[in-house]
Order: structure tokens, then sequence, then C-alpha cells
């Protein structure tokens, strides 16, 4: 590189993400309206860190109902909410467009997003509850542990990656529409329900590689889809009666949410996705 | 002068950042030409995907008063006047100039190690056998003459009526550099955030990349940059500006403007089905994709990749075949929107009439005074 003058290309480099962070107190009495147990945050202007810091705030004053207005993109809300002394969940209501790992790391809340979300939705979430009123992007539910998740319409690609269950941990997501490839992608636990609500009348769902390089939890799948859509790594099945309950619990939920008739949802036909091997890769990795 | 940092031991320095660019779009599909007060700001909503080490505008509909002129922008490093001259000799030897100046700056604003910035508005002076040479490749090869012969200068804009500026900073700070809100319209604004992971960060490096009037800006990295670069060179492209990206731009002008191919061809050349994708689609698209494969396997782009790739009359938004970067396309009456995220599009038009998300490997292709670009709305989520 001699002719870029033996620049220190580091140099230019400022922190995009914690650079120009201001005071909590500042941010708080200008921007947050408390009455009672709610409270109400304009998060016009800030970065995700002030959003984050400033709930935070609001939480250790009492409060446990909080809406987030103006809401463009900011990442990561609702992480770092954590409070070990007998503190009440909250609900965090969000108008109307979160910007990625919403929801991340979630300990034990809820979040309900008045619009569309963004990629990574509840990351890696260990417990609480998601609801978002519009689509979602690419990998929802990546590595989630706990708690629910539903979101009305479509999501993206790579729904559930690696998402898990362990003991009483026993994470759920809930889709109305359909998704894009790879749904259920290392999937190792937890209940993925996919209803195909936006889908035409016999249209298949959109996604390709379906459950490839799964080796736990269960896809239940409303509508159409061809074989060549599966991955290697999961067998379909028809549902037994367990399945249908827990199917039926969950489709009630959804419409509890958004709307819609849940006897008229159960009606159409389902499938169960499983994996077919509990180590798909054992033989190429063991030795 | 610059000195490098000296760290106690390697647990200080800093980490390799993995981070991801911000790209976005906008055009004016009846070709009404704007300010750049959207690009600007939607960048900034995504000010997260960079990193202050590279940000870049491009413009259609630039330069109205010179649309029938090559619009030169060149750089020189390291404040190298021996280079300008040089340069402005050989341009003198096979163009005629009609105009030329330093490209306005904003003396208030400081940014990191800036280059001195100029633009020229040529014609080609061709001499004998040139006379048959098409006045594109003309342009191209003398470009490419002189970003591979003189030290310093790199030209980095070379189309009719259109405009690249970028440098190293957070976008909104070159466009502050370079006061584009204040002095510029256009009707095609696309603007990169970049987030420098692989490849340095300095001027000539940031995106948008750009050939005669092409431009690409780009997200993610082209793992099969050695192949492409090779097979680019038989074609007399070659690539000096030590960055991946660089290989899309010329594999665009290859395809597009010599060759005539279709984008929505060629971005089945950039980002081709999956074999066994084909293997399930009818006989007449399997001998296609089969050849389209077999024929342009060097100019597959592997790796993750989102491109908003422009030119006149089209802006079109494309990504690698599994979608390992973001793209999210929205319309509102005649302005189409291309963005690395949604919620910086809904920041700059909140009343936002329709978002969607094309499959990965589905080009969304804008085009002036028409609505091909619902035609991928189908095909999305």
């Amino acid at each position: 590189m001699s002719r870029m003058n033996g620049m220190n290309v580091k140099f230019g480099y400022r922190d995009n993400f914690l650079g120009d962070i201001r005071p909590v107190d500042e941010l708080f009495a200008q921007n947050v309206i408390i009455e009672g147990n709610r409270g109400v945050i304009n998060a016009q202007g800030m970065r995700h860190k002030e959003i984050n810091d400033v709930l935070r705030e609001t939480a250790k004053k009492g409060v446990t109902d909080i809406t987030v207005n103006n809401v463009f993109g900011q990442r990561y809300i609702g992480t770092r909410l954590y409070f070990p002394q007998n503190h009440k969940p909250l609900t965090i209501e969000i108008n109307k467009f979160p910007g990625n790992d919403l929801g991340a790391f979630l300990n034990g809340h809820k979040i309900i997003v008045n619009g569309n979300a963004q990629d990574g939705v509840g990351n890696t979430m260990d417990d609480g509850e998601i609801i978002v009123h519009g689509r979602a992007g690419d990998v929802v539910a990546m590595s989630m542990r706990g708690g629910k998740i539903f979101i009305r319409d479509n999501v993206g690609y790579r729904t559930a990656i690696h998402m898990k269950e362990y003991r009483d941990k026993l994470p759920v997501l809930v889709i109305g529409g359909t998704a894009q490839d790879f749904l259920g992608e290392y999937m190792a636990g937890g209940i993925v329900i996919l209803l195909g609500l936006s889908l035409k009348n016999g249209e298949p769902h959109r996604a390709n590689y379906i459950g490839t390089g799964m080796h736990g939890g269960v896809i239940f799948l409303r509508g159409n889809v061809e074989q060549h859509q599966l991955g290697k790594e999961v067998g379909a099945r028809e549902l037994d009666d367990a399945d249908k309950k827990i199917v039926a619990k969950y489709v009630h939920e959804y419409c509890s949410h958004f709307g819609g008739n849940a006897e008229e949802i159960l009606s159409g036909r389902f499938i169960k996705l499983l994996p077919v091997s509990l180590r798909p890769y054992g033989k190429i990795y063991a030795y | 002068m610059l000195v490098q940092k000296y760290f106690q031991s390697e647990r200080f320095v800093p980490d390799k950042d993995m981070d991801a660019c911000g790209l976005f779009g906008v055009m004016n599909i009846s070709g009404k030409r704007f300010g750049g007060e959207m690009a600007i700001n939607a960048i900034k909503n995504m000010k997260v995907r960079g990193s202050g080490l590279g940000g870049g505008f491009a413009i259609y509909g630039l330069y109205p008063d010179y649309k029938d002129y090559y619009a030169l922008h060149i750089m020189y490093q390291n404040k190298n006047l021996n280079a300008k001259r040089r340069v402005e000799a050989f341009l003198k030897e096979h163009f005629y100039m009609v105009y030329d100046e330093e490209i306005p700056t904003n003396p208030d604003i400081t940014l990191f190690s800036p280059p001195i910035v100029w633009r020229y508005f040529v014609a080609p002076q061709k001499k004998n056998e040139e006379l048959a040479v098409p006045d594109d490749e003309y342009v191209v090869s003398r470009v490419m003459y002189l970003n591979t012969n003189v030290d310093d200068a790199y030209v980095f804009s070379s189309g009719k009526d259109v405009g690249v500026f970028k440098g190293v900073g957070f976008p909104e700070e070159i466009a502050d550099y370079f006061m584009l809100d204040r002095l510029y319209q256009g009707y095609i604004w696309t603007v990169h955030s970049r987030f420098p992971t692989n490849t340095p960060g300095w001027w000539g490096g940031a995106h948008p990349f750009n050939i005669l009037d092409w431009t690409v800006v780009h997200n993610g990295e082209i793992s099969s940059y050695g192949t492409n670069r090779r097979f680019l060179e038989m074609h007399n492209y070659y690539c000096t500006l030590f960055t991946d990206t660089e290989v899309l731009a010329y594999a665009v002008d290859l395809l597009m403007r010599r060759q005539g191919l279709p984008i929505e061809v060629v971005s089945k050349i950039f980002a081709p089905p999956m074999w066994d994708a084909i293997e399930h689609m009818k006989e007449s698209d399997q001998k296609l994709y089969t050849t389209l494969r077999m024929t342009y396997a060097p100019l597959l782009m592997n790796g993750p990749f989102t491109v908003i790739i422009a030119h006149h009359d089209e802006m079109i938004g494309l990504t690698d075949r599994i979608r390992l970067r973001p793209i999210t396309a929205g319309a509102k009456e005649d302005f189409v929107f291309l963005s690395s995220e949604e919620a910086a599009i809904r920041a700059v038009c909140p009343d936002l009439e329709l978002a969607w998300t094309p499959p990965g490997g589905e080009p969304v292709v804008v085009r002036l005074n028409s609505k091909d670009h619902l035609l991928s709305v189908n095909k999305s989520i």
C-alpha cells in the first residue's frame, strides 16, 4: 500500500454506536412524561443507547406501562432491562418502526409494535412476549430460548435460526403470513407456527430450504408446501391430538392479538415438520 | 503527517469490527429533479451501519447545462500537483475541455486527509483510427489509463449528467463538505455509508463506484473478487481502488452497456439460482439459467451482498441469492426508495404507501416513466 502513504486507516474511525451519547438525566427530563404507572417517551432523534437508558430510568421510577413514540430504526430496544428485585414486567408499546434486534435478550417484558419490525426480532430473547402488528425482517427469533413472539404478517429469511429449548424454557413463534428461505435453519428446540394467511388459495409458502440443519423443536405449517422446499434434515408428519391442542392454543392467542377467526384458521390443513436426526452433521464433524 | 498509533499490547488494538454498510437510493420515476435532503437524512438515520470511514453520493440529472459532455471528477491524493499537471496534459491531448473547476467544498468542515478534487467537462478528441471507436469506449480506456498510470490521481466519476461525491467521513459529513443539499439536484440519489472490514478506508475506496454513467453502492463482501477481477482484465477493466466493489461497477458496464443485456438477465448472472432450484424449473428456464451459469461463471458474485446499481433512467436493487444482506423497497407516488433498513425510508417518508422485501437474487428495477418496480412486489414479503 505504498500508494496510500502508509496511512493508518483506523485514524478516521469514530464510535458509531457510543459516540456523542447524551446524559440520561437530561434526556429523561426533556422527553419523558409520567402519569402514575404510565409513561410516554418521545424518542425523536435519540440514539439507541439513549432510548434504552431512558427506558431503564423510566422503569426504575416504578412505571410499568411505557409508550415509546417516534421510533425510527433505533436498535436493541428493550434489552438491558433486567431488574433483580421483584420488579413487575413492563409493557412497552412502540410507535412505529423499531430497528434491528428488537427485544434482544428480553427479560420477561412485553413489547408491542404498532408497525413493521426489522431484522433480528427477539434475538436470544430469554422470556416475555413480542407482538408485531405488521411484518418483520430476517432472522426473527434467532437463538431465542424462551417466551413468545407473534408476527401478524410475513417474515424474512432464516426465521427461528438456532432457536432452542431447555427444561422449562420453551420458546414459541407464531407467524401469520409466510416466510422466506431457511425457515427453522439449525433449529434446536421450541415451536414455530406458520399460518400462511397472506397466501392466496393453494399458493405454496415462499420458503425454500425449510428446516435445513434442524435437529430439535417442531414447525407447524398451515397451507401448501412442496417436498423440494423442505431441507434434507426434516420429515413431514400429520398432527396428533396433543399437537392439535398446542396449535389451537396459540392460534387463539394470535387471534386475540390481531383479530381473525381462529376456528376458520384451524380448519385449514396443517403439517408438522420434525428433524429426522438429532445430529445431522455428526458424521461430518465428529471424528 | 500521520503517525501510527502506539498500542501497549495486542489486547488494545481495536478489533476488526464486523458490521454492515448502509445503502439508500431514491428515484423520482417521472424524472423530476429534487434536492439531497431525503438521501442525507435517511443515511443519517442508519448511522450505526457506517464507521465514518467512507461515505458517498451519486446524483443523476446533476449537470443539465453540460449534459452533452463527460463530467470527469478527479481526486489528487497527497495534494500531488504534479499528478494534476500530468492528468491535465493528458486530458488536453485526448479531449476537448469545455470547462473545469475545483469542486467547491465547505472550508468549515474538517475531514480526514482530503485530496484535491477537480471536475472537468470534456468531449473526446479522437484522431485517425480512433474515429471509429465509440465515445463511451474511448472514455473508458482513457479513464483506465489515468487510474493505472498516474500515481495519486483517480478518476472517480466519468459519466454524462451524473456525478459522484465521496470521501472518508460519515456520509452526512461528505454531504456537508461538498454542500450537496445546497448546490445540487437530481432525479436519482444513491448514497452509501461505509464500514470497511477487509480493505482500507480511504477517499478512493469510498462508494459509489462509477464508470461512465454506471454507479454501484454495495454492502457486503465479494469473495469471488479474484475470479471476477481476472475475467474483467481480459476485457480491459483494471481494478485500482483496493476494494471489492469495483468489480461490480465494471461487470455492470461490461454486461449492460457493452453486451446490452437487460438487468433482469444480469441479476441472474450475478446471483444465479442454485442448481437444485434450476432442477425444479420448466424446461425453457432450465436451459436459460444453465446457459447463463456456464457462460458467465466468472461473473458470479459470491459472498454476501446487497447492491444498488444506477444509470440514466434506472435504479436497481439486488441482493445475493440467499440474501445475506438486507434490502427493503418502498414507494410513494412518483418516489421509489431502496434501503438497507425500512425505518430509514419511513424516517424520510412517513406516509409511505408500500414497503416490500424481495427474495434473494430478485432485482427491484426502478425505471423512468414506468411501474416496473411493482413487478417484484408479488414475489416479496
